[in-house]
């Protein structure tokens, strides 16, 4: 079965996401699995590496230089394509929804690809809830401090007490139909100019 | 009226301005409609994201539709082009060693003289001349294909046009994986900002009224969303008009700079906008008269034989039936969706919906509504005219 093998080439510049990509593509099957992290020469080196698969964010600006790859040898004859078709299981929206798109470099089957998609896009998928989970964290962290210096601003200026202070600040947000975080910006930032 | 959100996607460039702005100066409030503009890594993901429905529109190479309906790359949905969203707006640019070659050899970077740079470019050339362009599919790819093998280049044995995407089109110049590219601006600017080459013609030198980014949509989408589409088309129509101001010009640079839609320098942005073109690091200035266009000799208007001429380019290139690509590519630039949107406006179209291309070589009053419709030059460097086979 070896020389059946599929090839796989991950094109990820992020060298995390590309080692947890291979692991998971370990997990769904026996596959000779390249990892291409370099943007410039990708297209020398996909050639060199002749893969039957090549797994790339859709996100990556270097897709193009791939589409060019995959013309090269006589555009008809080859096709560019996302090789889930649109008459599929729903896995050409999965694929886009997560960001992978594969091209198919050489005719393949696209049953033998099925495994090798969805267990990269189960892994991108993950990567994209931490992503976001990451930035959510850290905006609420940076609102909160907002929220307390205004409080404090108040407190000092009113003579009143944190709960005081903040009961001031939500009323403010509710009167003027905004998010107490925007009002104790605000504050902060007319607090600022004002020395 | 219920306000509509439209999900439309852009490439960072200077000419996806019309779509940037028509959101940002309430053209697309006034037709009401939002546009949620969604930035694009490549060229290759935007289409995908517009034919698989992620987006309902997109900024988009004017030869991608047309390529789309070739089969030529892509495995998606039938496009349609339903306006032109800029005319022009490409430079040639060479590496710093090519530029001092040139110079050596007594080039004098004049970027108005398409068949004096490009005779010096050849001559300056040993081997194999390696060019970067943003997309297989672009009109970077077809000016340069036109403009070097009609001085004699030949394909592919001394000329090698690869794909580098706009932002990274600096970086693989520096890196020395490319002697000269052809790009859409800022990007060309950026890489004469960052010391790393010098530009040597604007594409209009080349072909001076050629069609560079279109407003795309899916053929399904444009029939069953008549009425979203012809408000789409008017609000980037009017942003267009706008965009043609001279005292727009400064707001614009400034919104464009802005880190969500290109984040590069205002100023650098201004010299495209102005037509004003700084081409080396030491601060040479050259004028280019309709370096881009927003508005001006109906520019928006797809004309059924610019996709003509496109699907012919291609078609000589792929080794494909260049009659049925002509057809084939005719009915991608939509100007009866274009007119009908229009219709009612103040815009004033073009009566006829096929032109010569390369005919006019200065304004000249044509037939339209009000009679005052005026159509720019639109020389091919070499005087060649095409005429497109279908009326």
């Amino acid at each position: 079965m070896s020389s059946a093998q599929l090839s796989i080439a991950i094109v990820e510049t992020d060298r995390e996401r590309a080692l947890l990509i291979q692991q998971s593509l370990r997990d769904a099957g026996e596959y000779e699995i390249h990892v291409v992290s370099e943007i410039t020469g990708l297209a020398r080196r996909i050639q060199q590496l002749s893969p039957d698969v090549v797994l790339i964010d859709l996100e990556s600006p270097s897709r193009d230089t791939l589409e060019e790859l995959a013309l090269a040898s006589g555009p008809l004859e080859r096709p560019v394509a996302m090789f889930v078709d649109r008459s599929g299981d729903g896995l050409t929206d999965a694929a886009i929804e997560a960001g992978v798109s594969a091209y198919v470099v050489d005719g393949l089957k696209p049953q033998r690809v099925k495994p090798v998609l969805d267990a990269a896009i189960a892994r991108f998928r993950m990567f994209q809830r931490m992503r976001t989970e990451l930035a959510e964290t850290k905006r609420a962290l940076e609102e909160r401090k907002v929220i307390d210096r205004a409080k404090g601003m108040l407190m000092k200026a009113r003579g009143v007490g944190e709960d005081e202070a903040y009961a001031l600040l939500r009323k403010a947000a509710m009167d003027q139909g905004k998010r107490v975080a925007d009002v104790a910006q605000a504050l902060v930032t007319a607090a600022g100019l004002l020395g | 009226m219920k306000t509509t959100t439209l999900a439309v996607g852009f490439i960072p460039l200077t000419d996806a301005a019309p779509l940037i702005l028509a959101q940002e100066m309430g053209y697309a409030a006034e037709e009401g409609i939002a546009l949620d503009l969604k930035r694009a890594p490549s060229w290759s993901s935007l289409r995908d994201m517009l034919s698989f429905g992620r987006v309902d529109a997109a900024h988009m190479l004017s030869p991608v539709p047309v390529a789309a309906a070739l089969g030529l790359g892509g495995a998606g949905a039938a496009l349609s082009a339903v306006s032109v969203l800029s005319v022009n707006g490409n430079v040639i640019g060479v590496s710093n060693a090519l530029a001092e070659k040139l110079r050596a050899q007594g080039h004098d970077f004049g970027f108005d003289d398409a068949r004096a740079a490009g005779e010096a470019l050849i001559a300056a050339t040993d081997t194999t001349l390696r060019i970067g362009v943003p997309f297989p599919f672009s009109m970077h790819a077809e000016l340069l294909y036109y403009w070097l093998s009609a001085l004699g280049l030949s394909v592919p044995e001394a000329l090698q046009v690869r794909t580098v995407p706009p932002p990274l089109m600096a970086d693989a110049m520096e890196a020395g994986e490319i002697d000269a590219f052809c790009v859409g601006e800022p990007w060309g600017s950026m890489a004469v900002e960052n010391g790393v080459g010098a530009l040597l013609l604007p594409g209009t030198a080349i072909w001076s009224f050629a069609p560079e980014k279109v407003l795309a949509v899916r053929s399904d989408w444009a029939e069953t969303e008549q009425s979203l589409l012809g408000r789409l088309i008017r609000a980037t129509w009017r942003a267009g008009r706008w965009l043609s101001e001279p005292d727009s010009r400064s707001l614009t640079a400034e919104i464009l700079s802005r880190p969500e839609y290109l984040g590069v320098p205002a100023e650098v942005l201004d010299r495209a906008l102005a037509g004003r073109m700084v081409i080396s690091a030491q601060g040479e200035e050259r004028q280019v008269p309709g370096m881009l266009e927003f508005h001006a000799g109906a520019a928006t208007f797809p004309w059924r034989s610019q996709a003509e001429w496109i699907g012919r380019q291609l078609a000589a290139r792929a080794g494909i039936d260049p009659d049925a690509a002509g057809r084939a590519a005719r009915a991608t630039f939509r100007s009866d969706l274009h007119r009908a949107a229009l219709a009612g406006t103040s815009a004033d179209l073009p009566g006829a919906s096929s032109k010569l291309e390369g005919s006019l070589t200065a304004r000249l009053p044509v037939a339209s509504e009000s009679g005052k419709l005026y159509l720019g030059p639109d020389r091919f460097f070499d005087g060649r005219i095409f005429e497109p086979r279908e009326t």
